[in-house]
């Protein structure tokens, strides 16, 4: 009897997420299933075809906007993760009080919404323009400023934790072994917090790819749109989803990159899963 | 021999320990660059909203823009707009996300976290077209800005903020102590006490992040209210938005202003910082 209360309970348990689940793909399985027919509005059918795959990369301004993204993110996530892993350390051996107002400052990218970090720069940018270079500044520059604003507080936080499950004497007695200290830092230091970096990093391409309000305010003419407004992948959906629905190839374009995620997702978790079981393959080794 | 041996000794030591002081000066200025950074990109830029705020367009201190705030029935609604929304996503994200995170929080069911993962995948599509995927869905459907505004607003929202609440959420439940619940169990409370006496205050702290990673957002968003209502609902961020592209300056950085002012107030009140929200905003993804 008790059993079956409780299977009639793990059922329900497993409808209710699986079909919540279903319903948060919903809007993404729909472009993806209509990215395979030519019509312009979702909802009509009109015949299989991968035209709209086609078109996608016949299109300048989707490949245009789609490079600009990826330039930014990898650029102003290399420069954060350097900036970061470096800070975090640093902050880690300052003095308590120093290292306070620090851990402070850093929270405050953290809590404050987008378009209030988006507009403090933007007024900065405008008041250095018009008091300082006597020009308007914004370019690529104020662009990767803005995305290092938004990312460089995660990779600190994701180094964080690691320097303090650091051993301390691991440090230590490789100074007393005769290792200079800057040696030191590079083979006993970062390679213990390397999966921090790693996750800093990671975390900061995802939130520079996503940004739409910062790139929004920052940004000025350059990189591959040239002396046109700089337009990444999100202001570029944005200004045409505001004038009609999403663009047919753009249905196309969601279905890659939901592949791209899907796939780094399996191989991360198959990865993670392997790891697990390697860990308890070593802790019961250990118990015998 | 032993003494030079020593004096050797000594003086080797002596050098490391030098380095090591050196070191220890030089490690510290690794930070360097990371507060200059974020003085310049962080500090100076909210100092200057605080000026801006505070002064006229000819940069003499006035009261304008926030008399302009005050006094204006369309900020005021917007205000209320915001509030209402934030709250209300904030209410029916805690309703959705915390079965599915206590679900979730048993292993049988997550095995390794891939459930987790699922719940958070959709966050790495680019948030502007799934925004416009929601939209032509929802229109699709009958449920469009220019009719509802409303709903396909909130619907919107709780699209984008689910996988939010669900994660600090699920990271509090796997803590939960499993021998207290069934110890209520045990000791007669009905289903509904054991939820009421023993889950719900041992989840508090996760119900508080979550609905810090929520409401704030909500109320501070452009996109999703901009799109989905067809730009029917005005929002904070809709307005700061509206002020930046018209180049009024002071009125957008009061605005701003109130936003700190309610982070402020917001974090006054729950006391627990963002110390669980930033392991929810991503750092809890990778």
């Amino acid at each position: 009897m008790v059993n079956k209360k409780n299977l009639i309970k793990k059922i329900l348990a497993q409808t209710y997420v699986w079909l919540i689940l279903f319903l948060m793909y919903l809007p993404i399985l729909t472009l993806i299933a209509f990215s395979f027919t030519k019509a312009t509005n979702l909802g009509t059918w009109t015949g299989f075809s991968f035209d709209l795959y086609a078109d996608l990369f016949k299109s300048q301004e989707i490949m245009t906007a789609l490079g600009n993204t990826l330039i930014i993110a990898f650029v102003s996530s290399a420069i954060s993760v350097v900036l970061g892993t470096l800070g975090a350390i640093g902050v880690f051996y300052s003095k308590k009080r120093a290292k306070k107002s620090l851990e402070f400052v850093t929270q405050i990218p953290v809590v404050n919404p987008e378009i209030v970090i988006a507009l403090s720069l933007t007024v900065m940018f405008v008041f250095m323009g018009s008091y300082i270079f006597r020009n308007s500044i914004f370019s690529f520059w104020t662009l990767l400023a803005g995305h290092i604003v938004l990312s460089l507080p995660f990779v600190y936080l994701s180094v964080k934790p690691k320097l303090e499950q650091m051993d301390p004497s691991l440090y230590e007695a490789a100074l007393d072994l005769g290792c200079p200290p800057n040696r030191a830092l590079r083979t006993v230091i970062i390679p213990e917090i390397l999966p921090g970096v790693a996750s800093g990093f990671l975390l900061s391409i995802t939130l520079s790819l996503d940004d739409f309000i910062v790139t929004a305010f920052t940004r000025g003419s350059g990189l591959l749109s040239g002396s046109n407004q700089i337009e990444t992948l999100s202001t570029l959906v944005q200004a045409k989803i505001k004038k009609g629905p999403i663009p047919p190839e753009m249905r196309a374009l969601t279905t890659i990159i939901f592949l791209i995620v899907l796939i780094i997702v399996v191989s991360v978790t198959i990865s993670n899963g392997r790891k697990g079981k390697k860990a308890k393959l070593r802790k019961g080794r250990q118990d015998r | 021999m032993s003494s030079k041996s020593n004096e050797v000794l000594e003086s080797k030591k002596q050098r490391t320990r030098k380095g090591e002081r050196f070191f220890a000066l030089k490690r510290k200025y690794l930070a360097i660059p990371y507060a200059v950074f974020l003085v310049l990109f962080v500090i100076v830029p909210i100092l200057l909203i605080f000026f801006y705020a505070f002064t006229d367009s000819n940069g003499r201190p006035s009261f304008d823009a926030a008399k302009d705030f005050f006094t204006s029935a369309s900020k005021w609604s917007v205000l209320f707009t915001s509030l209402f929304i934030g709250v209300q996503n904030t209410i029916i994200c805690l309703l959705i996300g915390y079965p599915i995170a206590y679900i979730l929080s048993n292993k049988k069911l997550n095995k390794n976290g891939v459930m987790v993962m699922l719940f958070v995948m959709p966050m790495w599509i680019n948030f502007v077209l799934r925004t416009g995927a929601t939209r032509d869905l929802l229109s699709w459907l009958g449920i469009d800005g220019g009719n509802h505004p409303w709903p396909a607003t909130l619907i919107g929202m709780v699209y984008n903020y689910l996988p939010f609440t669900i994660l600090p959420l699920y990271t509090t439940m796997l803590k939960l102590d499993k021998s207290q619940i069934e110890a209520a169990g045990d000791l007669g409370a009905n289903g509904f006490q054991v939820f009421t006496k023993s889950i719900l205050p041992q989840s508090l702290p996760g119900i508080i992040s979550a609905s810090e990673m929520v409401f704030m957002p909500t109320m501070s968003s452009y996109v999703i209210s901009d799109t989905l209502s067809e730009g029917k609902i005005t929002l904070f961020g809709n307005s700061i938005y509206f002020n930046f592209s018209n180049s009024l300056w002071n009125e957008g950085s009061f605005m701003a202003v109130v936003m700190l002012a309610i982070i402020g107030i917001t974090m006054l009140v729950t006391k627990n910082g963002s110390k669980d929200g930033t392991a929810a905003r991503g750092g809890g993804l990778w």
